[in-house]
């Protein structure tokens, strides 16, 4: 299996830059997703991982050596589309068969791996019946074993997810990622759902407007986000930004806002202007005592905790707080936040100021 | 607004029984959510109701009248498709003026201004009030869309799946939108939907809908703390409740299965378990446990690491029992 590493990494199309000076290292066995809205880049960046596309410039090293020139067939990469894809003449046997038999593998060994691959999948019964009659799941269980049979040093797929309801989505993603835990195969992923790229990646990029915003892991992106857009793409609900201009210097641990004062994690650069106050749901909580106040405006119930969301001055929020409390909407309360978690950005460019918190995370 | 109550109600198509002997009252106000997966019966039983389908059995009464034979016109309901059907030729205020404009209501055109005026303060989009319907996003035209329901004063809004087609943020948004509508208007609304933070978030009452019977109707903290079976404890809540064999842990137990919400466990003392991966979700960590060959999912804190074979021992906290068929055992 297969370190990737992109270096530089550019592609237009006429006067359209789909992607721009992107860099990233996905691990060798690690399940790497790349996250964004649609158009982004991220399904252009997995088609130059693929060798579906040529980069503009920049490079891709594959085990170390540069492949970014190279044709698809000469990279050793497997890339699952919408897992539906099927040969629907075939059985599923024949499908699963179908790239070694083109390699030109001979017929015990096809046989072999094949049977190797339905046991990984636990699809040995339905070997023989036509793809055309199958359930959602086996049909992409198929799909997969299509992909996993010639054993290629990388998967590359393309929301593979996307086309299936909720509940089905749920579980073949833990499926999915139970497979890669048993294969160790290096994967990218492309996804523009949060909560995939959360619940089943090592790895996150997160990019935007053909830029990577950020770049680690997941919990490192929620805690400690780079921008203003990846606070908001990610969690749900997403990030708090309340709006006041204000000042910080170098070695501040509290800031003024809106009449009151707040704590915040050591600033490590001095910042006066328009900025935003970063906090999550979940750091937020209701006191009666808090100076800083208030409207309930709705309160929504999810069994073991609540969202309640809050007029304030600066706009409106959004706290996570447990099913216990008791909340009625248009009534005022206190909020304090959790200090220690809180992040400023600059509102004019978005970018995260630099803190005790997210000190070594931030590129650039 | 009035009250909807049907009585026995029955409906198949062919040999399938898409509804069957279905009794449940909408209160005057009420917000009924109504929840279940593809082919529960969701969506028949709005059609009944609003008179799209013919009952085969029972009855149903509109504020107090009997509407079995009536035409969907004469119902006075106001229904909402999932797929937000406008016309693409008209302006956003002529397609929500156009049902007040029916001749059956025939709305004098200042009453008419009003309304549509009024309704697009609520739905917050009076500044696209003159463009054409095509120019709008799709979470404008879903709401649009609504909109045009609302212009109307029925007796009951319908609603089928009407935030499906969004994307999160803006299903979020509407969620919330929805809530203050009702709140504001004191509508009467039933709603159908697959997603159960939408069941769960907006209703007043959820009726738990399972092969076309109706399982379980109540508030949603009714349905989370106090399901009748394992179908369902596992419609509400994610992750899914563990249903695992009681004999995995110590102790009585009230039936033979056990249902554990992955908050209901607490770690450190019980039985041994092994950490299969931990999900860093950011706001909570979803631990996914291997108790003698059964799955079982759990949270954990956000910032707690566990290496994958580590053990935990775990036990049960507030569980509910249940029987061998799945009934719960009090």
């Amino acid at each position: 299996m297969a370190q990737i590493v992109i270096k530089n990494l550019r592609k237009e199309f006429g006067d359209f830059t789909a992607v721009r000076e992107s860099s990233f290292t996905v691990e060798d066995g690690e399940f790497f997703m790349l996250l964004g809205p649609s158009g982004c880049g991220k399904t252009t960046t997995l088609r130059m991982i693929a060798g579906l596309e040529l980069p503009t410039s920049g490079e891709i090293y594959l085990d170390g050596e540069e492949i970014s020139q190279r044709r698809a067939s000469e990279r050793d990469i497997a890339f699952v589309f919408q897992m539906f894809a099927l040969y629907p003449h075939m059985n599923v046997r024949k499908n699963i068969s179908y790239p070694l038999v083109s390699q030109g593998m001979a017929r015990h060994a096809v046989r072999a791996k094949v049977a190797e691959v339905a046991a990984i999948l636990g699809i040995e019964d339905i070997l023989e019946r036509p793809v055309g009659g199958l359930s959602g799941g086996d049909r992409q269980r198929v799909a997969l074993g299509r992909a996993i049979v010639r054993e290629p040093k990388a998967f590359m797929m393309d929301e593979p997810l996307g086309a299936l309801d909720a509940e089905f989505r749920e579980r073949m993603a833990e499926e999915l990622r139970a497979l890669h835990d048993r294969m160790g195969a290096t994967t990218v992923y492309v996804t523009h759902d949060q909560l995939e790229a959360m619940q089943m990646g090592d790895k996150i990029v997160v990019m935007n407007n053909a830029v990577v915003e950020q770049f680690g892991t997941p919990q490192e992106i929620y805690d400690k986000p780079a921008t203003m857009f990846v606070a908001d793409f990610i969690g749900s609900p997403s990030m708090n930004f309340i709006h006041f201009h204000g000042r910080v210097s170098a070695g501040s641990t509290s800031l003024h806002m809106h009449h009151a004062e707040f704590a915040v994690p050591a600033q490590r650069e001095p910042f006066e202007g328009d900025m935003a106050f970063g906090v999550r749901p979940e750091h937020i909580r209701l006191s009666d005592a808090a100076p800083f106040r208030g409207e309930v405006v709705a309160t929504e119930y999810l069994g073991t905790t609540q969202i309640v969301t809050l007029d304030i001055p600066g706009g409106e929020i959004k706290a996570r707080v447990p099913a216990t409390t008791v909340v009625r909407a248009g009534e005022t309360v206190g909020l304090e936040f959790n200090g220690a978690t809180v992040t400023l950005f600059d509102r004019q460019t978005g970018r995260a100021l630099k803190s005790e918190l997210n000190e070594g995370v931030l590129h650039g | 607004m009035a009250e909807v109550i049907l009585r026995n109600v029955s409906k198949s198509f062919g040999k399938t029984a898409a509804v069957e002997d279905m009794t449940m009252t909408v209160d005057n106000g009420a917000f009924v959510v109504l929840l279940g997966p593809t082919g529960a019966g969701k969506t028949t039983t709005l059609r009944l109701i609003s008179g799209l389908e013919k009952l085969d059995g029972g009855s149903i009464l509109i504020g107090g009248r009997d509407v079995g034979q009536e035409t969907p016109a004469q119902r006075d309901v106001a229904m909402v498709f999932q797929q937000y059907s406008l016309y693409p030729h008209m302006t956003v205020r002529d397609n929500l003026a156009f049902p007040l404009r029916s001749p059956i209501l025939k709305t004098p055109e200042e009453q008419v201004a009003r309304r549509v005026d009024e309704i697009a303060q609520t739905l917050q989009i009076p500044h696209k009030l003159d463009n054409k319907a095509t120019e709008l996003s799709g979470g404008e035209m879903q709401r649009v869309s609504i909109g045009r329901a609302l212009v109307r004063d029925p007796a009951i809004y319908l609603m089928d799946e009407p935030l499906s087609s969004l994307d999160a943020k803006l299903r979020a948004d509407l969620r919330v939108e929805l809530k203050r509508i009702h709140s504001d208007l004191g509508a009467t609304l039933l709603y159908v939907t697959h997603d159960q933070i939408e069941a769960m978030t907006m209703a007043t009452h959820v009726g738990v809908l399972e092969a076309g019977k109706l399982v379980q109707f109540g508030s949603p903290r009714d349905i989370y703390e106090d399901p009748t079976s394992i179908y369902v404890a596992s419609r509400l809540g994610l992750p899914r409740i563990n249903i695992l064999p009681s004999s995995l842990f110590a102790g009585a137990h009230k039936g033979p299965q056990i249902g554990l919400r992955p908050e209901h466990i607490r770690q450190g003392v019980g039985v041994e378990a092994r950490v299969i991966r931990a999900e860093h979700l950011g706001d909570q960590t979803r631990l996914h446990l291997d108790l003698n060959g059964h799955a079982v999912t759990t949270l954990s804190d956000p910032h707690q690491d566990y290496e994958p074979n580590a053990t935990l021992k775990i036990s049960p906290e507030n569980p509910l029992y249940f029987d061998a068929s799945g009934a719960r055992v009090v």
